[in-house]
């Protein structure tokens, strides 16, 4: 078991490496650079000026020499600094990724909470009038993306009745409630998108194990619907849910990204939006490798929850 | 005294794109207490059909008439809880498929303790010391170990024990076997099947025991009931049933049993001939277009199931 984890960890190693790179050039090669940035806000302009700040930020150096620069640095776990605050990059991530990560566990717990139940209720009707509005709530749900539903909740309710969601921050440990008051919005924003896919796959694989020849064994028992449904069918229906919940988790971060901005929360989404135009490269690279890594991770424990799952797997 | 199973004059239908199926058309048959009743037939004669409304399970089917006697109850006349608390208790079935009727996330012990723990109450220690000694009984090696190994860890032969072993659990009057060995080795089928014979012997149970091989038949059953298109075509004790069978189909099926005394376990030619759609039957005998003494009368009108003595039917114009 430890020895199939670590395994796995060091398997990600030459995935995250090569995503770093990906990021690295693909950062350096977009329009408009950080030292254009940096003169601008300045009033400065002079070749002289733009020379001495390449050089302060090691910028002058070819590119292939700033990356393994870099990496060597990630590997001691020193992700450099930023251009614009001058703090360490970890810091940076360390403020911001807890916040992240409570927005993205808290939009999983709702998305779970809607798909799940209303999936498993979509299959039990159905073709009932039940099964077809769960259905369509999904597909509108897939199609309207979460900015366009995050915009609405921030302007509707303030035009009708002069109320709007809490935009202002509280770290959860100073108040839990005022936190969460201001986290829930957009949590439920980014659960909601994220139920869709969830809700059809449920009830999918759930029409599936339904037909299975264990499930009449389990009703020629006597058992009623409901222990057939929660003993029998669900960990059955479940083991496929898992893997796509798995294959969300970027979906996930790319929502919880722009989700920070319309609500002001100060997480890596927003870190990385303000890194991206103010071409802070650290930054933006660190954050990256962040999200690679948490990805991965995500991954790895949707395999091992297979093992809990399914016992053949477990067995193997 | 009455039978404890009497289905009386059953129909049940589905409804599907080719029209209405009738699957079972108004069978009668009658099962005593401890007594063995093979139903033979055919893939798609109804057996299954059949045995799963006994139950109440033939959802999406619908019973269109007749009457399911059990035990001086009305099945057909009982709600779903009251049917919930027959199933797996007084009424225990053992299904065909010993490598998909089992469920894969749950242990052996667990699933074989379930009907114990639903129907006799007990808590769930209990019911697992229950279900160790249920395994014993079916021979189980090393039964109490295997209480928590997975379906995937048993081979054919010793998961259709363990199916054996949960119905069994609650100590039913009556066992429905479908096909029970259809799917194992013909080595392992033999094995199964005595101990199933044995066991229902034991417990007193009677036994309603599905198959379409009257080798089986031969051996292990008290009376034949034989099924054709959805109907019973003849049915009688199993020794004058196999000594002289008197529908052709029944012929026709004796005909295909590999001899027991010879090596030959490889199938002999069946009956030539495709069995009926059930959406699209002649309005005659469902059997007359493969029949080999079809005349006139068996095109124009279907022959009712006729008695010959106390004990033994047939459907057969010869035998009008
Ligand atoms: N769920 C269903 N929907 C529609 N038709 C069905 C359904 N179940 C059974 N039938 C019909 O009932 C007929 C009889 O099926 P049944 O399963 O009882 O056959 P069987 O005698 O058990 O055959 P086998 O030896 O293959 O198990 C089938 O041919 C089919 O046309
Ligand atoms: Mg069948």
């Amino acid at each position: 078991m430890q020895a199939f984890v670590t395994r796995r960890l060091l398997a990600l190693l030459p995935t995250l490496i090569f995503a770093s790179l990906i990021v690295f050039v693909s950062m350096r090669l977009i329009p408009g650079d950080v030292i254009d940035l940096m003169l601008a806000q300045n009033d400065l302009s002079t070749d002289h000026d733009r020379a001495a700040i390449e050089a302060a930020l090691g910028l002058d150096q070819p590119m292939h020499v700033q990356y393994f620069r870099w990496i060597g640095g990630v590997l001691e776990g020193d992700l450099g600094r930023s251009l614009w605050q001058n703090t360490p990059v970890t810091e940076q991530l360390a403020a911001t990724l807890p916040i992240t990560f409570e927005l993205g566990f808290l939009a999983l717990i709702v998305a779970l909470t809607v798909a799940l139940p209303i999936g498993v209720y979509s299959a039990l009707k159905q073709d009932t009038l039940g099964d077809y509005a769960a259905r369509s709530f999904s597909l509108v749900m897939l199609a309207i993306p979460s900015f366009w539903l995050g915009t609405l909740v921030m302007v509707f309710p303030s035009v009708w009745w002069r109320w709007s969601p809490a935009l202002e921050y509280t770290p959860f440990l100073e108040d839990p409630l005022q936190n969460l008051a201001h986290m829930i919005v957009p949590a439920i924003l980014l659960g909601l998108s994220l139920s869709a896919l969830t809700m059809r796959m449920t009830r999918t694989m759930m029409l599936e194990v339904l037909r299975q020849d264990y499930i009449r064994t389990a009703r020629a028992k006597g058992l009623s619907e409901t222990l057939v449904v929660a003993r029998h069918a669900l960990r059955n229906g479940l083991i496929p849910v898992v893997t796509l919940i798995g294959l969300q988790a970027p979906l996930l971060i790319g929502g919880a990204v722009i989700l920070e901005q319309i609500f002001v929360v100060p997480g890596m989404g927003l870190l990385l939006l303000e890194a991206v135009f103010q071409r802070d490269y650290p930054v933006i690279s660190g954050v990256f490798l962040v999200v690679g890594f948490g990805v991965l991770v995500i991954n790895l424990l949707v395999d091992l929850s297979y093992g809990w799952l399914d016992p053949k797997v477990r067995h193997q | 005294m009455t039978a404890l199973l009497e289905v009386a004059d059953l129909t049940v239908t589905f409804r599907t794109d080719g029209g209405l199926v009738r699957a079972v058309d108004s069978v009668s048959l009658s099962v005593e207490a401890g007594e063995t009743l093979a139903l033979v037939g055919e893939s798609g004669s109804g057996k299954s059909v059949t045995a799963l409304s006994i139950l109440g399970l033939i959802a999406p089917g619908r019973i269109e008439q007749g009457r399911i006697g059990f035990a001086g109850e009305d099945l057909t006349a009982l709600d779903e809880a009251a049917l919930r608390a027959i199933r797996g208790d007084r009424i225990a079935m053992i299904f065909q498929e010993p490598m998909s009727s089992l469920n894969p996330v749950l242990t052996i012990g667990k699933q074989v303790a379930e009907p114990i723990w639903l129907h006799r109450r007990m808590a769930w220690r209990e019911a697992y010391a229950q279900a160790a000694e249920l395994l014993r009984k079916v021979a189980i090696p090393d039964a109490e170990a295997r209480l928590d190994d997975y379906p995937h860890q048993f081979s054919g032969g010793m998961r259709q024990r363990v199916m054996i072993a949960m119905a069994l659990a609650c100590r039913p009057q009556l066992i429905i076997a479908d096909e029970p060995t259809t799917a194992l080795d013909v080595t392992v089928q033999a094995q199964i099947l005595a101990l199933l014979k044995g066991l229902t012997q034991e417990a007193n149970a009677a036994l309603l025991l599905i198959t379409h091989d009257l080798g089986v038949v031969a051996r292990y059953a008290d009376r034949v009931a034989v099924m054709y298109g959805g109907r019973i075509v003849e049915s009688g004790p199993a020794a004058a049933l196999y000594r002289a069978p008197m529908h052709p189909y029944t012929e026709g099926l004796m005909r295909s049993v590999p001899r027991l005394d010879g090596f030959a376990s490889e199938r002999l030619p069946a009956i030539p001939g495709q069995p009926p759609d059930l959406a699209k039957l002649p309005p005659g005998c469902a059997f007359a277009p493969r029949c080999p003494h079809v005349h006139d009368a068996c095109v124009a009108a279907a022959p009712p199931l006729h008695a010959l003595d106390a004990s033994r039917s047939v459907a057969c114009h010869r035998h009008g």
